[in-house]
């Protein structure tokens, strides 16, 4: 005979507001099996524990049901306090009379029906739990982090610190991401290459950290603790293992109008090229689209049209002739940090972006990005450090500044604040001016966002002591006028058109994840918003985890982030990962399917429908002990509890623990009020 | 296919060059335009300022005329009344109500069923026609030496929702055709911009500053005349250009597109209604003329020259 | 209309911007706050061209020129004499020419301006130009739908009647208001 529990939660207000909890404790109070029902303000607080906690010891509970919000949000809580009053916790299952009632309607009478008529079906189908034991599954403690930006290289050393081996995997030829691109940091300009190369430094030389660079993640199975990770190594044509960095094929390659990904294609590159000369590894990569050999062999030539590089290496590291290889890791957690990438103001647009044909689709070659800015400040960058204009090398004497380009408009581009834009613009005005003293640094803004430690202060002082100009008003148009660019802008605030003959005009565009974002996200079965940036479990108490378990996300593929807060989340999935490898084994929830071998007739459909692989063959043997056929087994530490297997079994013979048939027979029944 | 024409108001009177430059290309290259039978004005900048309905039922008047002749797609080479027309099918289309209101204010039947086409839609469409005859032609061609700025203006590209056969800022189909058409089309900036449009007699002042705005751009720009479709453009452009305070620069030639069209086809000035702009176009025309013999005249001498050396080398052999 | 967050992009490239007392960004906040006074008692409303650049620049898909639009026709059924006089007299003119002939005769629209305007010299000087250039065409068309052309405008101003009425208790302005002789409203030029 069940002996049944149930608690109904107020929520605060959230609940309360449109269900009658005391009616439902009522009403719950009659239905047979039910000996006791309780509402409280907070369920899920210490008290609220402690009455369910209570209740079970007093009344010698069979079942808990608790009538609050998702079971996503606290199912793992109060199973944790029926545990410690001695019950299985899973006899405890949740009612949702919040997001699936209150939460959705307003007639207080209507929504207070339709939550008893909720608490009454979990009821009937807590009669039929069974109570079940955890999983327990091996778990690998080697770690793969996704991208080697500042938010990958902080994450692998935290975890590698921590004693752990990691696999650092980049698609570029080296570490350090767009923060080795950036002259000096907000928001006390400090170097950004004298504070990032030596962690660079530091992870390649890590003892437990393994680097693959000019690498991607080709493909990901298994699940947390046991992944089983295929890492695509491109052909470098360079072996590693024989090149000594000495540069001399780069000086040797006869290509070199190729723009510079580094240099944000403000400077020309050769076809075999180390990114920059503090590349990490020390190492070039050879550029099979703009290599003329190659070009030559795509053509079909029967000869080789070049070899300069490879007659040049004394190493003889050179090998035009290498493909992509595949490496296959065992890994028990991924660590996603792929970074951002910038929106282009161009013609060519992916779906549903547009470019800006009023700021002339990037054709004036005076207007540049924030990114291209970085490089002409930066005492690495093709200039040296000196502030020359990209068209003819002038020093420009009026820099217009645009913040929001892409960023806050939904019709050309994103409808979200890029929010780096407005502090790295005060930063590039200070830059400037500290470099051009008699220069006019001009920004067109629509807010300022300066939210954080010292940042408010740092854009005051570009204003007040840097003498930056500010104008509140978004522009119009910018146009090539001669050798000026023309800016029409507008001051909301002065309430006049402003026209500004600049000699160079930055644009603030907006922060984008990194394209092919998509695909990753699927190989990890993660999800990802509407903009791409990929979705943590929960915005608030689970910001660095995602939906998928062992999978956790570090930096700007998440949000637009700054470096701090990049760095800060990389410590909080290292904090994750190393608590996930704390222990030998990993407890799982035991919602599994399990296949009756009796009734099995080993049509394997659920082996086609599978999406994780989980179903196995297993032997049946005759009483001589000789293989007579085959049936289904479920593996349950790969299995996820999804179900599907259960709804294509033609004979009945799965069943998914804690969603069995009966109980969910019971729930309908319930319902339905048979 | 049926391609109805309406021509608009200022296609009887201030823009009648337009008129004939077009009805000139027209026949030279066989389009067989029907006007539309007793059409009306289209209200153009007025009717929508003083009453939204009015603006659709005006132009929609129109439209149901076409449809009752029979048309699929109509013509309509005045920029307004392509904006007019296009914008009236859009709201139709769009706007609740508007698929029963109108008819209901017309008093006649309205399907909306007929697509409105802009001068540079149908140009454009043309251009390897065009180009076919440029090359066919074998006299000196002045129009190589042109260097011209196509100039939009507003109503054939604002709003993209209405218009959108081109991009909204950086439009290239009237470039395509001054390319068809053998020319230079100039890369400019005020390709889009307004000239000041209806306020030429209500508000001089301003479509004076506008329309030089214009002109001193495109003449920076290193444009010997400016290429419009519009008439209410080029009545700004043209007309008003005497009254700009232009410090001392020669006039800037103002072409109907058809007018470069025809040139184009070698259909004589005469046909064009050149004679009727008030920026005269014939020291432009006489100067293109004066390059081309010139260039004709190197071109030969090049030819006899390297006609000489071939004879000398045979010779020699 | 709560899209619009005040950015002034609109009024950046507005060709009138710089003659407008209100700029579209400020016709856009003063619709918001529902300050007619202020819109309706200055001739910003009426500088607007219909260029259509606010509303295809607008980040946020705000639509300043049919906003601008529909307060013209709101200020026209409150029977204020809001606009300009010559532009109110220019767009009174216009739709007087197609009530009476059914098509635009440029002449017309012309001489009915003058009178309107009280501007009777303006580009007198260039009238025998135009007419060399055969430009202006003495003899108005009439088309033979006038008739029709008169009742559908008619139609539409007894809708913009009806549609008024509610809003203005009653006191909405007569169908004819809109072209109604001579105004001796105040001219803010």
């Amino acid at each position: 005979m069940s002996r049944i529990g149930v608690f109904i939660c107020h929520c605060g207000e959230n609940i309360a507001r449109t269900v009658d909890c005391g009616a439902v404790a009522e009403a719950l109070r009659e239905h047979p099996g039910v000996v006791v029902a309780e509402d409280y303000k907070y369920m899920c607080s210490d008290p609220g524990q402690q009455l369910i906690k209570k209740a079970i010891a007093d009344n010698d509970l069979t079942g808990v049901v608790v009538c609050a919000c998702s079971p996503h949000m606290h199912e793992k809580t109060f199973r944790r306090a029926a545990a410690q009053a001695g019950l299985n916790p899973f006899v405890v299952e949740m009612a949702n009379i919040r997001e699936h009632c209150s939460w959705i309607h307003d007639d207080r009478g209507e929504a207070t029906a339709k939550a008893i008529d909720t608490a009454r079906t979990i009821v009937e189908k807590v009669k039929h739990n069974k109570p079940l034991q955890t999983i327990r599954i091996p778990v690998t403690k080697r770690a793969l982090v996704i991208g080697g930006g500042i938010a990958g290289i902080q994450a692998a050393l935290d975890i590698a610190d921590g004693g752990h081996e990691v696999v650092l995997v980049e698609k570029e030829a080296s570490i350090g991401g767009h923060m080795s691109q950036l002259s000096e940091t907000f928001p006390t300009l400090d170097c950004s290459q004298c504070i990032l190369t030596p962690r660079m430094v530091e992870a390649y030389q890590h003892p437990r950290i393994k680097l693959y660079t000019w690498s991607e993640v080709e493909k990901v199975d298994g699940y947390i603790g046991n992944f089983s990770v295929t890492i695509r190594r491109k052909a470098r044509s360079v072996d590693e293992d024989l090149c000594n960095g000495c540069g001399d094929c780069q000086a040797a390659c006869p290509s070199r109008r190729i723009d510079s990904e580094f240099d944000a294609g403000l400077s020309r590159r050769p076809a075999i090229y180390t990114p920059f000369p503090q590349a990490v590894p020390n190492m070039p990569v050879l550029d099979r689209e703009h290599c003329t050999l190659f070009k030559g062999r795509r053509k079909g030539l029967a000869k080789d049209a070049c070899g300069k590089c490879k007659e040049t290496c004394l190493k003889g590291a050179i090998d035009y002739d290498g493909q992509d290889t595949f490496v296959t890791e065992e890994i028990g957690a991924i660590v996603v940090a792929t970074g951002f990438q910038l929106y282009d103001i161009g013609r060519e647009q992916p779906a549903g972006l547009k470019g800006y044909g009023e700021y002339g689709y990037g054709e004036v070659p005076d207007v540049i990005d924030g990114l291209q800015f970085e490089r002409l400040a930066s005492a690495s960058g093709p200039t040296g450090g000196e502030m020359l204009r990209p068209s003819d090398g002038a020093e420009p004497k009026t820099v217009v500044f645009v913040k929001c380009v892409g960023s806050r408009d939904p019709e050309k581009g994103m409808s979200y604040c890029s929010k780096i834009c407005c502090m790295y613009t005060a930063k590039h005005t200070m830059l400037y001016k500290h470099k051009v003293h008699d220069g006019r640094a001009v920004v067109f803004y629509m807010d300022i966002r300066a939210a954080g430690k010292g940042y408010d202060e740092f854009s005051r002082r570009a204003i007040e002591e840097d003498g930056a100009e500010y104008i509140r008003g978004r522009v119009s148009r910018i146009f090539r006028d001669g050798d000026k660019v023309k800016v029409w802008g507008y001051d909301t605030l002065s309430h006049r058109q402003v026209v500004v003959d600049a000699d160079m005009v930055v644009l603030a565009t907006a922060v984008r994840p990194q394209p092919g974002i998509g695909e990753l996200a699927q190989k990890l079965s993660v999800s990802y918003d509407q903009d791409g940036f990929l979705n943590e479990a929960h915005p608030k108490l689970r910001p660095v985890e995602t939906n998928t378990a062992g999978v956790y996300l570090a930096g700007a593929c998440q949000a637009p982030r700054d470096i701090p807060e990049s760095v800060a989340m990389a410590g909080a999935t290292a904090a994750k990962v190393l608590g996930l490898f704390s222990a030998d084994e990993l407890e799982r929830d035991p919602s599994v399917a399990l296949v009756d071998e009796r009734t099995c007739i080993g049509c394997f459909n659920c082996e086609h429908v599978c999406p994780y692989g989980a179903i196995e063959h297993r032997d049946v043997c005759d009483m001589e002990g000789h293989v007579c056929g085959h049936v289904a087994y479920v593996n349950p530490g790969v299995c996820q509890g999804c179900g599907t297997c259960v709804a294509v079994c033609p004979s009945k013979s799965v069943e998914l623990a804690g969603f069995t048939d009966d109980q969910v027979y019971a729930e309908i029944n319930a319902l339905a009020g048979w | 296919m049926t391609l109805a024409y309406y021509p608009g108001c200022s296609m009887h009177g201030t823009s009648r060059e337009y008129e004939e430059s077009l009805l000139a290309v027209a026949a030279a290259l066989e389009l067989g335009l029907t006007e539309i039978a007793d059409w009306s004005c289209c209200g153009a900048s007025s009717a929508h300022a003083a009453d939204h309905l009015l603006g659709v039922a005006l132009p929609a008047r129109n439209l149901a005329l076409a449809e009752a002749q029979g048309a699929d797609e109509v013509l309509a080479p005045c920029a307004a009344c392509y904006n007019r027309l296009s914008g009236a099918v859009h709201a139709v289309a769009e706007e609740p109500g508007m698929a029963a209101k109108v008819p209901e204010v017309l008093g006649r039947a309205f399907a909306n069923s007929v697509r409105v086409l802009s001068i540079v839609e149908l140009l454009q469409g043309l251009a390897p026609v065009i180009e076919e005859r440029v090359a066919a032609r074998l006299e000196p061609n002045p129009l190589e030496h042109l260097n011209i700025a196509a100039y939009w203006g507003c109503l054939l590209v604002r709003p993209a929702a209405i218009t959108g056969f081109d991009d909204a800022e950086r439009p290239t189909g009237m470039d395509d055709v001054i390319s068809a058409c053998s020319a230079n089309p100039v890369s400019w900036n005020m390709a889009v911009e307004c000239c000041g449009g209806a306020f030429s007699v209500s508000r001089t002042s301003s479509v004076l500053r506008l329309s030089r705005a214009i002109i001193e751009d495109a003449r920076h720009c290193g444009a010997d005349a400016i290429l419009a479709a519009c008439p209410l453009c080029h009545a700004n452009l043209d007309f008003r250009q005497s009254a700009m305070s232009l410090r001392g620069e020669p006039p800037m030639p103002v072409l109907y597109i058809t007018q470069l069209v025809g040139l184009a086809l070698g259909l004589p000035m005469a046909a064009l209604g050149f004679e009727r702009h008030f920026v005269d176009t014939q020291p432009l025309f006489a100067r293109l003329a004066r390059e081309a013999e010139k260039a004709a005249a190197a071109a030969a001498e090049r030819d006899a020259a390297k006609a000489a050396r071939a004879a000398a080398k045979a010779g020699a052999s | 209309m709560a899209r619009c967050y005040q950015c002034g992009k609109c009024s950046a490239g507005c060709p009138m911007g710089a003659e407008m007392a209100l700029p579209p960004h400020d016709i856009m906040r003063l619709t918001i706050a529902n300050d007619r006074e202020r819109l309706f008692n200055d001739d910003s409303l009426w500088l607007c061209l219909t260029c259509e650049t606010c509303s295809a620049r607008c980040p946020n898909d705000v639509d300043p020129a049919r906003v601008i639009d529909a307060l013209r026709e709101l200020a026209a059924g409150e029977g204020a004499e809001h606009a300009p006089r010559n532009i109110r007299a220019f767009h009174e003119s216009f739709l007087e020419q197609i009530r009476s002939t059914g098509r635009l005769s440029e002449v017309g629209l012309i001489m009915q301006y003058k009178l309107r305007s009280g501007a009777l010299l303006q580009d007198v000087a260039v009238a025998p130009a135009m007419l060399r250039r055969g430009k202006l065409p003495l003899r108005p068309q009439r088309i033979a739908g006038v008739g029709e052309v008169k009742a559908l405008m008619a139609a539409c101003e007894r809708e913009r009647g009806a549609r008024a009425a509610p809003a203005a208790g009653g006191a909405a302005a007569p169908g004819a208001g809109a072209t109604g002789g001579h105004h001796n409203g105040e001219d803010a030029r």
